[in-house]
């Protein structure tokens, strides 16, 4: 391991952690470009499979960090990059949750999150491109891509099944 | 809690930055008992997954050049690709009901210069989310 690392994933998700507007999935794009195309921590493949990994895992998809977090330094890489994800906002939460009743109704609050919703919905989307990008390298896979989309927009079937319905397909070859 | 008061720390959280859940436990457990209730709900819904997701990465790390995991992990990714647009749709839904075109806008500018292009996130949430709440003040003016 070399040194430093450590402070490097601590210091790069401590950014994000309260940048996350929109959850973990807003920050899939960031994540992604420092891990695989800036410090080449990565392939894109490889991310592509602890995304994979980390979203039909149980618990919140903020585990992303984790996986992320231990292919770059082990067990202490996990929970550097896990703790630095969920300290600040935690801690942010921690105390508005005190005040939040004096501002909920304010003005500028309400507008403050209508202007952060479509910023929110972009990052999402753009996290859907980088990550089709990583793992839709043939037309099955972009077909398995769609299809769950459609499934999961349109149907409340659980994703865990169509994790195993694309994970057989791609047992069998024909991704 | 009582509905009211779980409506009200969930518009919190849906608020500030972070993962909604997680952001979730930390004010329900200071609400039942302090400092030491936040904590102890935070581990409790992270401590577990946490070490699945460990495990995983662990056998991932050790068998992930086995070509049928590779294979089958690369079906998952296209699935999981697929989750990430339909949470993407299902956030714009409203969006797209309540014809809030400036919204629009906003929403390609992000997909462009995060997906596209692959500016760094903190230079284009500067721009991005400036404008877009001063176009949520000048809707609602």
């Amino acid at each position: 391991m070399k040194p430093g690392i450590l402070a490097t994933l601590a210091s790069h998700f401590l950014v994000l952690s309260v940048l996350a507007f929109g959850g973990a999935n807003a920050v899939v794009p960031e994540i992604h470009r420092d891990a695989v195309e800036v410090s080449h921590w990565m392939t894109d493949q490889q991310f592509a499979d602890l995304f994979a990994i980390s979203q039909a895992s149980p618990g919140p998809n903020i585990l992303i960090v984790a996986l992320v977090g231990y292919q770059v330094a082990g067990v202490p890489g996990a929970f550097v990059a896990t703790a630095a994800m969920c300290g600040p906002t935690c801690l942010f939460v921690y105390f508005a949750g005190r005040v939040w009743n004096r501002f909920r109704h304010a003005r500028w609050r309400i507008i403050v999150q209508a202007g952060l919703v479509p910023v929110s919905i972009g990052l999402i989307a753009a996290a859907t491109l980088v990550l089709a990008r990583a793992a839709d390298h043939t037309w099955v896979a972009a077909l398995i891509t769609l299809g769950t989309a459609a499934l999961a927009f349109a149907t409340r079937i659980h994703p865990l099944w169509m994790f195993a319905g694309a994970g057989l397909l791609g047992l069998a070859g024909l991704v | 809690m009582t509905a009211t008061e779980f409506s009200e720390v969930f518009s919190l959280c849906q608020f500030l930055p972070g993962a909604n859940v997680v952001n979730f436990s930390v004010v329900f457990g200071s609400r039942v008992r302090g400092v030491p209730g936040a904590l102890v709900c935070f581990i409790g819904l992270v401590g577990p997954p946490f070490c699945i997701v460990l495990a995983l990465g662990a056998l991932y790390a050790r068998f992930g050049d086995i070509a049928a995991l590779g294979r089958i992990l690369g079906g998952m990714a296209a699935a999981a690709c697929g989750l990430i647009a339909a949470t993407a749709a299902k956030l714009a839904e409203p969006l797209v009901r309540s014809r809030v075109f400036w919204g629009f806008g906003i929403v390609l500018a992000a997909i462009l210069g995060i997906g596209l292009v692959r500016w760094p996130l903190p230079s284009v949430l500067l721009v991005l989310a400036p404008v877009s709440i001063a176009l949520a003040w000048w809707e609602r003016r």
